[in-house]
């Protein structure tokens, strides 16, 4: 066993592992915790697989961003575990037979007869290619059109997710804020100086003050 | 240098410990100078923020103060760790220790002279540094849920918030320094701006420049942008709950990744370890023998010191005007730059594009 098999099995059991927990744990915060894990452990394999493109943008996107949304929504849940878990016994034989149809379907396309290297021979690594260069011309050229769809698919995310959320209020019922008016402000808009003797003169007070 | 430092050790030793002897010493002789220069910048910057207020700052511990740092250390070490009940105990542990390990480990590829002088001049080393920074923001987010307090959870929903929205301007502004330079490797890029300080990325990058340096004080947290730990409305932020040495490690954390992005803004808008005296008649030769890195180290103070500027200048932003801040303002100028640069590149702009 080479040292990089010894670092891709450590790699790929930490994934596994952590895969299970993420169903497995109870406390939603963890499950999160854990799906991070995987997500780390994986990028790591694609790091071996000198994919290092893929392994840091799973990083960056994945780890760094929803990860972290998610967990700022998970962590503010207030879930009441023992409902969640009703019924579990009751619905476990079906869900059994469920995971192990989707288990056989996935080795029926995926598994070991459709891949390794007697089937599909490992690609051509040009040493000076970097790996993203490698991932983004085919991207540009070949796939473009399958690349902009997809972009503007998620265009349409965006922008369909944000029509479900928007609340317009009437603007007379909100205060806005308007930045330029603020930012443009002076002193002299909102002061006046005002001169004055620091006592009052004795024949400006009411009669009843006079001594 | 550490090339043959591992030939040697193979000679006599299994090739695969050879190795990590070698990555082992690289890695102390990378982080040891980091810690060091954490430590003292704490003094800096109580010195500096102390003549900026007109007083002396520290300066009763060894001559002139200069032993402060080590007198907070070893006071920070004596102090009791105190667990809050009801808190997540392996979370509250693994917190610090997650804020601080990304900071160090964004060390791997900078750069501190030419020749390689690195400790790993890997291909995507941009991206990498990206993907570290944007990994620090768990450290905050374990902390302030594990703490089991209001001010920390707080603290932690205020950071998150914020690091991801500044993140999406970071990384527009990385993509157009790899626009210009491209190459993700942080050698490459340094080298793509030899020939004086007008070849520098920072002049076609200028509201680049500005947009990632601000990005990279709220990354770090650093006033004005310091919500997440702000004292008079949370006390303390996310790090309420811990004292003593797991307090001091996210200090630790936040002074190194204050570094980290002074070296980053240093090597991709200001050169690097290049001379700001190239190609200047008499100056330049004058000053030809100066080592790259006392250069490099020259431009990282001079950003160090603008973060003690800012914290020392600036009232804290509001939460909604950091929001605004970010999503309205940085990520349009971003957005519209990418599409300058891509001009600018078509049309082969300057020194730069070539």
């Amino acid at each position: 066993m080479t040292f990089e098999q010894f670092i891709f099995y450590i790699l790929t059991t930490v994934a596994a592992l952590s895969g299970l927990m993420v169903i497995s744990v109870k406390n939603p915060v963890k499950a999160a915790l854990w799906l991070v894990l995987t997500f780390v452990s994986t990028a790591g394999v694609w790091l071996i697989a000198q994919a290092e493109f893929l392994g840091l943008v799973l990083i960056l996107v994945y780890v760094g961003a929803v990860m972290v949304l998610f967990l700022f929504v998970v962590m503010m849940l207030d879930i009441n575990v023992a409902t969640i878990k009703e019924g579990f016994t009751r619905y476990y034989p079906l869900g059994a037979l469920t995971a192990l149809a989707i288990f056989a379907l996935i080795y029926l396309v995926v598994g070991p007869s459709r891949f390794g290297l007697e089937q599909v021979s490992s690609p051509m690594v040009d040493e000076d290619v970097s790996n993203t260069l490698s991932i983004a011309v085919p991207l540009y050229t070949t796939h473009v059109f399958a690349f902009i769809l997809a972009a503007v698919l998620l265009l349409v995310g965006i922008v369909a997710a944000i029509t479900l959320t928007l609340r317009r209020r009437p603007p007379e019922t909100v205060l806005y804020q308007n930045i330029d008016k603020q930012v443009k402000a002076k002193s002299a808009d909102y002061f006046r100086m005002v001169k004055m003797d620091a006592v009052k003169k004795d024949a400006d007070l009411p009669e009843e003050e006079k001594d | 240098m550490f090339d043959a430092l591992q030939t040697w050790l193979s000679s006599f030793l299994y090739d695969w410990l050879a190795i990590l002897i070698t990555l082992l010493i690289q890695a102390v002789a990378v982080i040891l100078p980091v810690l060091l220069a954490v430590a003292w910048l704490t003094f800096f910057e109580r010195k500096v923020i102390g003549y900026m207020q007109i007083r002396m700052g520290p300066n009763r511990v060894g001559p002139k103060g200069w032993l402060q740092p080590i007198a907070d250390a070893l006071k920070l070490m004596n102090k009791e760790i105190i667990f809050p009940s009801q808190s997540n105990l392996y979370l509250f542990v693994i917190a610090p220790v997650l804020a601080l390990a990304p900071a160090i480990a964004g060390w791997a590829v900078i750069p501190f002279d030419a020749n390689g002088v690195v400790a790993a001049d890997i291909n995507a080393g941009l991206l990498y540094v990206l993907a570290v920074s944007s990994v620090v923001v768990y450290g905050v987010v374990i902390s302030g849920w594990a703490s089991n307090s209001k001010y920390a959870f707080l603290g932690a929903m205020r950071a998150s918030a914020q690091k991801i929205s500044y993140e999406i301007a970071m990384g527009f502004a990385l993509v157009t320094v790899l626009m210009v330079a491209g190459s993700m490797n942080l050698t490459a890029i340094v080298e793509g701006q030899q020939g004086g300080i007008l070849h520098w990325y920072w002049i076609p990058l200028l509201p680049m420049f500005f947009v990632y340096f601000l990005s990279g004080v709220a990354e770090t947290n650093r006033a004005p942008f310091d919500v997440a730990e702000g004292e008079s409305e949370i006390v303390a932020g996310f790090h309420v709950e811990y004292s003593g040495m797991a307090f001091a490690i996210f200090f630790l954390a936040e002074y190194a990744m204050m570094i980290l992005i002074s070296f980053m803004t240093a090597i991709m808008f200001l050169g690097g370890w290049l001379s700001p005296f190239e190609g200047v008649p008499v100056l330049g030769e004058l000053l030809a023998w100066v080592p790259g890195f006392i250069w490099l180290f020259a431009k990282v103070a001079l950003f160090l010191f603008i973060f003690l500027w800012f914290r020392a200048t600036f009232p804290r932003y509001r939460y909604d005007q950091i929001m605004r801040l970010g999503w309205k303002v940085f990520i349009p100028v971003t957005i519209v730059w990418v599409f300058v640069v891509g001009a600018m590149a078509y049309y082969r702009v300057g020194p730069w594009f070539n």
